[in-house]
């Protein structure tokens, strides 16, 4: 046998038994996290979670305003974000893919992809709740396109770089104008691809607390009304978490275990988009 | 093989009267530059109507390049330009303000790899009809199926018109994808070694294709396969580094070639 083979096969034995550790521990944390959500926060959730008002401390009541708030503003939000992110992605994969241009907003993206939220929440408070005056759902949903945006429009131009080129070609040699082979051709192309980005892009917002804070504010009340203050699941975790009152404890818990299934639904739904958008 | 007498593969048509035949692209000085390279150093020829051009030549002879000038796919790409004149019935495709979207529904490509868009089959050939016409949905399926029977794919996808084009075989998608060129009623189809990724039947197939599609189109080939030349094509043009080194009728290239370079493509000596 080679005289170098024994210790070669320790050195792989410990790098493997290493990396089995390391990701071990990394879904281990996973798994603590989701464990002691689901037994923190399942005794919470009933009906009356869904149907009532936060309430005052000691008194029985739900998160409706919040996660109705929730919904309304990352909706919104969505709204926004995705078409300029889905516009701007385009430019980059198909118009200005070797400009000067495009490598810039390219580079300005990356660090917006990267950007502290509660920078953004600053910046959208200096820029819309200062000279409104108040705090609305406006300015978070605002805010969270914000967010949005560099999501979507980095996987937009990921998914539309995916696209082969000869692809292109095809609908252009059948006299198909740049517009129409973008639109028909390379967006059905890259459709699951772009849904997912768009998925990903509601599953970080949701979660979203320091933009929020600094926007939307908070409400104690019902408020579909978009110039007010409005509540939202993360900033009355935030708020009842921190509170010495045990049940808004509890709520807290039952709200942070809604907010991480409704998070894991998303992904676990992008995920299959991407294994169909493979498969066909 | 025996490398002393290398075979020469046998042409099918006969050489036909150069002076009875309708030209339907002119290629006049055509240089054409990729970034500073040189790419087309000054080609000459002509492809007439209801006749199969070959190009053939090593790779990177700039037959492909040539082939995208015909249609003008490079205006795709930054940095590529040509300069020269391609007439195509008596107008120079080259001059500017020619609209290539325009030239391109009359002069369509097929590829080496076959692309099927992602979407039915019916949907494939459909989509470039609506493009440019106004038809009923009577009319419109009435064209997808005439396109379809016309490359001999109708029997075989008639029950599966709504499922996605990516489902057929390589073979089968090739076969739609010059469907799909068919339907939008082009006068010259270019078809860019269009069996490289195929296998010897649906070769065969394509090749059959091509005789039958050339009672109604100017058809030129770029290939590497040097039978497939000399069965399926009316001329034959060798290029080699850029250059334009023999074009004739194929029944001449392939028995009395008249340079020393092409005597040796066609022998296998190199290339």
């Amino acid at each position: 046998m080679n005289r170098y083979y024994p210790g070669r096969r320790r050195r792989n034995l410990a790098a493997t038994a290493l990396a089995y550790a390391a990701t071990g521990i990394g879904l281990g944390w996973l798994v603590l996290i989701l464990a002691v959500l689901l037994w923190e926060g399942f005794s919470g959730l009933s009906l009356r979670v869904f149907t009532e008002m936060t309430p005052p401390p000691g008194a029985d009541g739900g998160l409706l305003n919040p996660i109705m708030g929730s919904l309304v503003m990352t909706v919104l939000g969505v709204m926004f974000g995705t078409p300029i992110g889905i516009l701007a992605g385009t430019f980059m994969a198909e118009y200005g893919r070797h400009g000067r241009l495009a490598s810039l907003v390219r580079f300005i993206n990356d660090i917006l992809l990267s950007a502290p939220s509660i920078v953004i929440g600053l910046i959208v408070y200096e820029i819309v709740v200062y000279p409104m005056g108040h705090f609305s759902a406006w300015a978070g949903a605002i805010a969270l396109a914000i967010i949005v945006i560099p999501v979507v429009v980095r996987t937009t131009e990921d998914m539309l770089l995916l696209v082969p080129n000869p692809l292109r070609e095809a609908a252009s040699a059948l006299g198909l104008p740049r517009a129409y082979v973008i639109r028909h051709v390379c967006y059905r192309a890259a459709r699951a691809g772009m849904l997912t980005g768009v998925l990903l892009a509601v599953a970080r917002v949701s979660g979203e607390t320091a933009p929020l804070l600094f926007t939307a504010l908070n409400n104690q009340f019902w408020s579909s009304n978009l110039n007010a203050p409005m509540a939202s699941l993360p900033v009355v975790i935030f708020q009842f978490a921190l509170s010495p009152y045990e049940d808004w404890q509890n709520l807290a818990w039952t709200g942070a275990l809604i907010i991480t299934l409704a998070v894991l639904a998303l992904s676990i739904t992008a995920r299959a988009l991407t294994a169909s958008g493979k498969r066909s | 093989m025996n490398t002393n007498t290398l075979a020469v593969p046998d042409v099918t048509h006969a050489a036909v009267d150069v002076s009875r035949l309708d030209e339907k692209i002119a290629v006049r000085d055509l240089k054409f530059f990729y970034g500073e390279t040189l790419a087309l150093k000054g080609i000459n020829l002509s492809l007439y109507r209801n006749m199969v051009t070959a190009f053939i030549g090593p790779s990177g002879c700039g037959k492909s390049t040539l082939l995208r000038v015909l249609n003008r796919m490079y205006d795709l790409y930054p940095g590529q330009r040509a300069t020269g004149e391609v007439i195509v019935d008596g107008d120079n495709i080259l001059a500017p303000g020619r609209d290539s979207n325009l030239l391109r529904s009359r002069v369509g490509m097929v590829f080496q790899k076959p692309t099927p868009f992602p979407m039915s089959i019916y949907e494939n050939i459909a989509f470039g009809i609506r493009l440019y016409e106004r038809l009923t949905r009577a009319e419109i399926d009435a064209r997808v199926e005439s396109a379809l029977r016309r490359v001999a794919l109708w029997n075989e996808v008639k029950d599966k018109l709504n499922s996605n084009g990516l489902s057929l075989s390589g073979g089968q998608q090739q076969r739609l994808c010059i469907a799909r060129t068919v339907a939008v009623q082009p006068q010259v189809i270019l078809l860019d070694e269009p069996c490289s990724a195929l296998d010897p039947i649906s070769t065969a197939k394509i090749e059959e294709l091509i005789d039958e599609l050339k009672t109604d189109y100017t058809i030129a080939i770029v290939t590497h396969n040097l039978q497939q030349a000399a069965r399926c094509s009316d001329f034959t043009a060798f290029m080699y580094l850029g250059e334009l080194i023999e074009f004739d009728a194929t029944s001449t290239i392939f028995t009395q070639p008249r340079d020393r370079r092409t005597q040796d493509y066609i022998t296998g000596r190199f290339g």
